[in-house]
C-alpha cells in the first residue's frame, strides 16, 4: 500500500491494563498517617460508635498497587493522551485550543493559593480577592460591561446562570408568566438551547435561510413574541460567520420586553475589538478555559464568568466582592440574587490564570491575539479552499470568517461515500488531533470546523491542511484505508454496539466483570 | 498569510467582518510585563495570603483539608493531561481510560455499578441527581432534609427551579431525620428523597436504609450525597438501597485552592430507565476489531446537549475531568486498606477532638448526640462565635464554620472538622486556646 510521505506517524501503544489487572495482594501505594497512641487510647474503638447496620462490611474492591506502579500506569495513559502541547489541534473548533503559558502554571501551583479554604476569615485571603476583583475589572473593560461574576464552572453553566438571571429579573417584574420562552439561533453552541430550557424556559430556535448562512430578519422576528424573556446566542457563530444583523436582533427583543445575552465562550477572534455591551447586550459570559488561555484539562475544570449590564447587577450570584479602600470583603447580603450556581466562589486557580495571561499581554497583546486567530482562520480557510471533496458553504456571502469555519464534506461523500466520521477516523493516522465535526443538528451536511487560534504557526496550518488534503484524496484513490481506520494510533477501531446495549455497556469494572459472567453463562 | 487571504492588512479583514461592530478604541487595561515582572507582581499579591499551611485551620463544611499525595500533583500536572479536551478514544485513549477508572475505582466505592462524567461539585452533582429523578419518575417534587448543607440547597434549587423543593425536618438534639416528618410529606408526587450521609453538620444518619424504604414504598427513588472519605467505615449507599449517589471529590487528592478545586460526582444503578433520565456523558469499556484488546466510547450519546440541545435532560460540557483523574490516581494509591485506615485515622482524631474540646468549661461539643465522621458542632455558649474566631486568629488559629446565621438553634455554635492533617498538639493547642478565651 503506497502511503504518502506526510504519514509517517504512530502514536504510542502501551497496550495498557485497565487499572485492576495491575498490582498484586498487599501492596501499598500510600502510607496514611495513623493517630498518635494517646489519641487512640482517648477515643477506643471509635468505628464502633457507628451501628453495626450502617457500617463497611468489606473494602472496596480497589487494585493494590505501589506508587511507582501507580505512576507508571497514569503516566502512559498520559501519553496516550493528545493536549495542545502535543501536537496539532487546529482541527478542533469551538474549542479554541490555545497554549497555556507555564509560567501561569507555576504560579498557580504556589502553595499561596493552593492551601486555603474558601472559608477562611476574610484578613487571610486578601491576595486571591485582590486577584479576583481585579480579574473582574479587567472582563468588564474588555466586554463593557458592568459587574461580573466568576461563580460558573463551564459554558454551558454560564449560559444557565444567565438564563437563571433572565428568570429572576422577570419574576421581579412581575412579568415572569407571561415570559417563558428563550429564543436562539440554531448556529449557537447547544448549551444556548440545553441552558435555558434546564432554567425552566421554553426554547424557540430560529434556522438561517440556507441560502445566506444567516436567519432572516423576518423568520426572526416571527419568534420573538411578547412571550419573549431573552435572547441568547453567539456571535460569531459556529460557521465562524459573524452575523451583523445583531444589533437588529437585540432591539427587536428589546422592543418585545425581553433581555439578550450573548455567548462569548469564544471570544478569541474579536478580543479587543467588539465589546458586546457596546451594543445593547444585557450579558454576556468568556470561558477562561477557551479566550483567556487557561488550559482545557482534558474537559475541565473550566471557568466562565459572567458579565452584566448595571440594572442586573443585583441578581449576580452570591457573594460579589467589594472593595472598601484597600480592603476586599464578600458580599452575601444581595436580596435579588438568584443565589448560588455552584459551591463557592469559582475556579479561583484559573481566574488567577486568566489574570495572568491578561497581564501579560496587555492591551497590545491582546489585539495581537485576535489578529493572529483571525488571519490564521482566513489563512486556513484559504488553504482548505481547494481540497477535492471540500466545499465552504456560503464562502460567497461570507468570504471572511472569524473563531474558525465551518466546511462540508458533502461533495466527498457523496462522490466516495466517505464522510466526515470515516475521515476522522483517518486524519488522526497522521499525528494530528481529530477535528471537530459541528454541533447538531447539522445546518451542513457531513461538516466540519478547524479553528487555528492565534497558537498554530504557519507550518502547522501547511501541514494541516496538507493532511486534510491527503486523506480526502485517499478517499479518492484509497478507500478501503478508512473501513478499518485508525491505522496508526494507540488502538484500532472501536466496536460501537457497547454504546447502546445495556448487556454490554460497562460504566466501571465492577459492571464489566458481573456482565461479562453472565454473558457467558447465557453464552454457555 | 495575507496574500493568500487577499486582506491588504488585518485590520482590514476585521473591517470587512465586523464592520461597524469593530471597536477602535484603546483597552484601558495595564501594560504588559515580562515573565520576570508577572512572577514578583503575583507572588507579591498572593504573599497577602495567610493559607491553612500558616494557621491551624479547623474549616470543612464543603471543602475539607487532606494529605495530598505528590503523585496526584505530579499526574495532574502532566502537560497531555492538563492540555487535552475533546479528543476521541483514537487520539485520547488515555483520558478515556483513566475517566473509565474514576468511574470504576467510585463505583466501588459507593457499590454502585454506574457512575457518570464529572459535575462541578457537590451541589452541581445533587442538582443533576434530582433532575435525573425527576425525569426518570416523571413526578414533580423532591424532598431534602432541613438539615442539609445550605450552601448545597441553594445550588439544588437553582437547578429545579422554583417550588419543586420541599424540606422535611430532623431531631434537633441528635440531627437526624425525621422519618415521621418524611413519612407524613411524601406523595405519588414526590421524585426523590434526598439525604446527606454523613451530614452537613457531621453526623451520620443512623437510620438512612429506612429512608430509603420509605421513599421505595412511596415510588420515589432515594438519593444519597456523601463524603467519599467516609466511605471506609461508612456503609456504601448502594449497599442500603440508593438509587442514586451523589458526592463532592475534593477530599481525592485536590487541595483546597479556596474552593476552586472541586468535583462533583454522580453514580446510579445500571439501569437503561435511570441512565437515560440523565444528559451527563458515560463512557464505557469496549472491544476493538483487534481481538483482546480493550477500547471505550460514549455510552447512550443521543441523549446529550450536543446531540438534543434544549430537548436534552440538561446542560453539560465542561466540567472537572483533570480533577476526576485525579481522583483515580489517589483512590489507586490508597487501595483498599488505606481507605479503610485513613478513614479510622479521620475518626479517631476528631472523636478525640470534640472530647478535649467537650471538656473545656463554656464549650459544649459535640453538641448533636449522634456519630459522626469528621465533622462536629461546637457551641460555645453565651460566647459570640465571631469573638471566639478572632481571638482564635489572633493566636493563629482559624476555627470552624460559623454556623450561628444557618441553624439559629443551635445559639453560638461552629462546625468544626478534623482530618488526619491534625495532630494530637494541633488539638490540644486549640483546646488551650480555647479555654483561655472563654475564661
Amino acid at each position: 500500500m503506497s502511503r504518502p510521505s506526510i504519514l509517517g506517524y504512530h502514536a504510542v501503544s502501551w497496550q495498557e491494563p485497565v487499572i485492576y489487572e495491575l498490582g498484586a495482594k498487599g501492596r501499598r501505594g500510600f502510607k496514611v498517617p495513623e493517630a498518635e497512641p494517646r489519641v487512640k487510647k482517648a477515643v477506643g474503638d471509635v468505628v464502633k460508635t457507628i451501628p453495626g447496620r450502617m457500617r463497611r462490611r468489606d473494602p472496596p474492591a480497589f487494585p493494590e498497587l505501589t506508587e511507582p506502579e501507580v505512576v507508571r500506569h497514569f503516566l502512559r495513559l498520559s501519553q496516550l493522551t493528545f493536549g495542545v502541547d502535543s501536537g496539532i489541534n487546529a482541527g478542533v473548533g469551538t474549542c479554541t485550543m490555545k497554549y497555556s503559558p507555564k509560567v501561569n502554571e507555576a504560579l498557580v501551583r504556589s502553595p499561596k493559593l493552593t492551601e486555603l479554604h474558601p472559608l477562611q476569615d476574610e484578613e487571610c485571603v486578601q491576595g486571591v480577592l485582590e486577584l479576583m476583583y481585579s480579574l473582574e475589572g479587567m472582563l468588564c473593560e474588555i466586554s463593557a460591561m458592568d459587574a461580573f461574576s466568576l461563580q460558573p464552572r463551564g459554558g454551558a453553566h454560564a449560559v444557565f446562570t444567565n438564563a437563571r438571571i433572565i428568570d429572576a429579573y422577570m419574576r421581579d417584574r412581575g412579568e415572569r408568566k407571561e415570559k417563558d420562552e428563550i429564543v436562539t439561533i440554531v448556529l449557537s453552541h447547544p448549551c444556548n438551547g440545553a441552558s435555558p430550557a434546564a432554567a425552566g424556559f421554553k426554547v424557540r430556535t430560529v434556522y438561517p435561510n440556507m441560502k445566506t448562512g444567516i436567519p432572516d430578519i423576518e423568520s426572526f422576528k416571527r419568534a420573538v413574541s411578547k412571550r419573549t424573556a431573552g435572547l441568547m446566542i453567539t456571535d460569531p457563530y459556529d460557521t465562524g460567520v459573524f452575523d451583523t444583523n445583531l444589533e437588529e436582533y437585540i432591539k427587536i427583543v428589546h422592543e418585545a420586553g425581553g433581555l439578550v445575552a450573548i455567548d462569548q465562550a469564544n471570544l478569541n477572534s474579536v478580543l479587543g475589538r467588539l465589546r458586546i455591551g457596546e451594543f445593547g447586550a444585557d450579558m454576556c459570559q468568556f470561558n477562561l478555559h477557551k479566550s483567556f488561555s487557561t488550559p482545557h484539562a482534558s474537559g475541565g475544570p473550566g471557568c466562565s464568568p459572567i458579565g452584566v449590564k448595571k440594572a442586573l447587577a443585583d441578581f449576580l450570584p452570591v457573594p460579589i466582592i467589594e472593595r472598601d479602600g484597600g480592603r476586599y470583603r464578600f458580599d452575601f447580603d444581595r436580596p435579588k440574587s438568584i443565589g448560588k450556581v455552584a459551591e463557592f466562589y469559582g475556579v479561583v486557580p484559573n481566574v488567577v490564570r486568566a489574570y495572568c495571561w491578561i497581564r501579560s499581554m496587555g492591551p497590545e497583546g491582546l489585539l495581537e491575539t485576535s489578529a493572529a486567530a483571525a488571519l490564521n482562520d482566513n489563512y486556513l480557510v484559504k488553504r482548505l479552499s481547494g481540497v477535492r471533496g471540500v466545499t465552504l458553504p456560503w464562502s460567497r456571502t461570507f468570504p471572511m470568517r472569524l473563531q474558525e469555519a465551518r466546511f462540508s464534506l458533502e461533495s466527498l461523500r457523496r462522490e466516495t461515500g466517505i464522510g466526515i466520521e470515516a475521515v476522522n477516523r483517518r486524519i488522526v493516522d497522521y499525528g494530528v488531533q481529530r477535528i471537530f465535526p459541528g454541533h447538531e443538528p447539522w445546518i451542513v451536511s457531513e461538516p466540519f470546523t478547524p479553528e487555528p487560534t492565534e497558537s498554530s504557526s504557519k507550518e502547522d496550518l501547511d501541514r494541516f491542511a496538507e493532511v486534510m488534503k491527503a486523506v480526502c484524496d485517499e478517499a479518492y484513490t484509497h478507500r478501503s484505508v478508512f473501513r478499518n481506520a485508525p491505522h496508526n494510533c494507540s488502538i484500532h477501531r472501536v466496536d460501537m454496539k457497547a454504546a447502546t446495549d445495556p448487556k454490554r455497556w460497562a460504566l466501571t469494572w465492577r459492571a464489566y466483570r458481573r456482565k461479562r459472567s453472565q454473558r457467558s453463562i447465557t453464552e454457555a | 498569510m495575507l496574500r493568500v487571504v487577499g486582506a491588504k492588512d488585518v485590520d482590514s479583514l476585521f473591517q470587512a467582518a465586523l464592520q461597524k461592530y469593530l471597536f477602535r478604541g484603546k483597552l484601558n487595561l495595564p501594560p504588559p510585563v515580562t515573565e520576570l515582572e508577572l512572577k514578583r507582581e503575583v507572588c507579591a499579591t498572593l504573599e497577602k495570603n495567610r493559607t491553612t499551611e500558616q494557621v491551624l485551620s479547623f474549616l470543612g463544611a464543603g471543602c475539607w483539608q487532606h494529605v495530598v499525595p505528590e503523585v496526584c500533583n505530579e499526574i495532574n500536572s502532566r502537560s497531555e493531561f492538563l492540555t487535552a479536551y475533546t479528543g476521541d478514544v483514537y487520539t485520547d485513549l488515555g483520558r478515556f481510560q483513566a475517566l473509565f477508572e474514576f468511574q470504576s475505582l467510585l463505583g466501588d466505592l459507593v457499590a454502585m455499578d454506574a457512575v457518570t462524567y464529572p459535575s462541578y461539585d457537590w451541589a452541581t452533582a445533587a442538582g443533576d441527581a434530582l433532575r435525573m429523578a425527576i425525569n426518570a419518575t416523571g413526578r414533580k417534587e423532591v424532598l431534602v432534609p432541613l438539615s442539609a448543607s445550605p450552601e448545597r440547597v441553594r445550588v439544588m434549587q437553582q437547578y429545579l427551579g422554583a417550588g419543586k423543593m420541599r424540606h422535611f425536618g430532623y431531631d434537633e438534639r441528635t440531627g437526624q431525620a425525621d422519618l415521621q416528618s418524611l413519612e407524613d410529606m411524601i406523595s405519588e408526587e414526590t421524585a426523590a428523597v434526598y439525604i446527606e450521609n454523613p451530614a452537613y453538620l457531621g453526623f451520620l444518619e443512623k437510620d438512612a436504609e429506612k429512608a430509603g424504604k420509605i421513599a421505595r414504598d412511596n415510588g420515589a427513588l432515594f438519593i444519597v450525597g456523601v463524603e467519599p472519605l467516609s466511605l471506609g467505615v461508612l456503609k456504601p449507599p448502594g449497599e442500603y438501597g440508593a438509587d442514586i449517589v451523589c458526592g463532592e471529590g475534593q477530599p481525592l487528592g485536590l487541595r483546597q485552592y479556596f474552593g476552586g478545586a472541586l468535583l462533583g460526582f454522580v453514580a446510579c444503578r445500571d439501569d437503561p430507565d435511570l441512565l437515560n433520565a440523565t444528559g451527563a456523558r458515560l463512557i464505557t469499556m469496549t472491544d476493538t476489531i483487534k481481538k483482546g484488546e480493550r477500547g471505550f466510547t460514549f455510552a447512550l450519546p443521543e441523549r446529550v446537549m450536543f446531540a438534543k440541545r434544549e430537548e436534552s435532560a440538561t446542560f453539560t460540557g465542561t466540567t472537572a475531568v483533570l480533577w476526576a483523574i485525579t481522583a483515580a490516581v489517589y483512590l489507586s494509591l490508597l487501595g483498599p486498606a488505606g481507605v479503610g485506615e485513613l478513614s479510622r485515622t479521620i475518626m479517631e482524631k476528631s472523636h478525640y477532638a470534640a472530647k478535649i474540646l467537650g471538656e473545656v468549661p463554656g464549650i459544649e461539643a459535640p453538641v448533636l448526640d449522634s456519630p459522626f465522621f469528621q465533622e462536629f458542632v461546637v457551641s460555645f455558649g453565651t460566647k459570640s462565635v465571631k469573638d471566639v474566631q478572632s481571638a482564635l486568629l489572633r493566636s493563629g488559629i482559624q476555627g470552624g464554620k460559623d454556623i450561628t446565621y444557618d441553624f439559629p438553634q443551635y445559639g453560638n455554635s461552629a462546625l468544626y472538622c478534623v482530618t488526619e492533617v491534625h495532630t494530637a498538639a494541633d488539638i490540644d493547642r486549640l483546646a488551650d486556646i480555647l479555654s483561655r478565651v472563654l475564661r
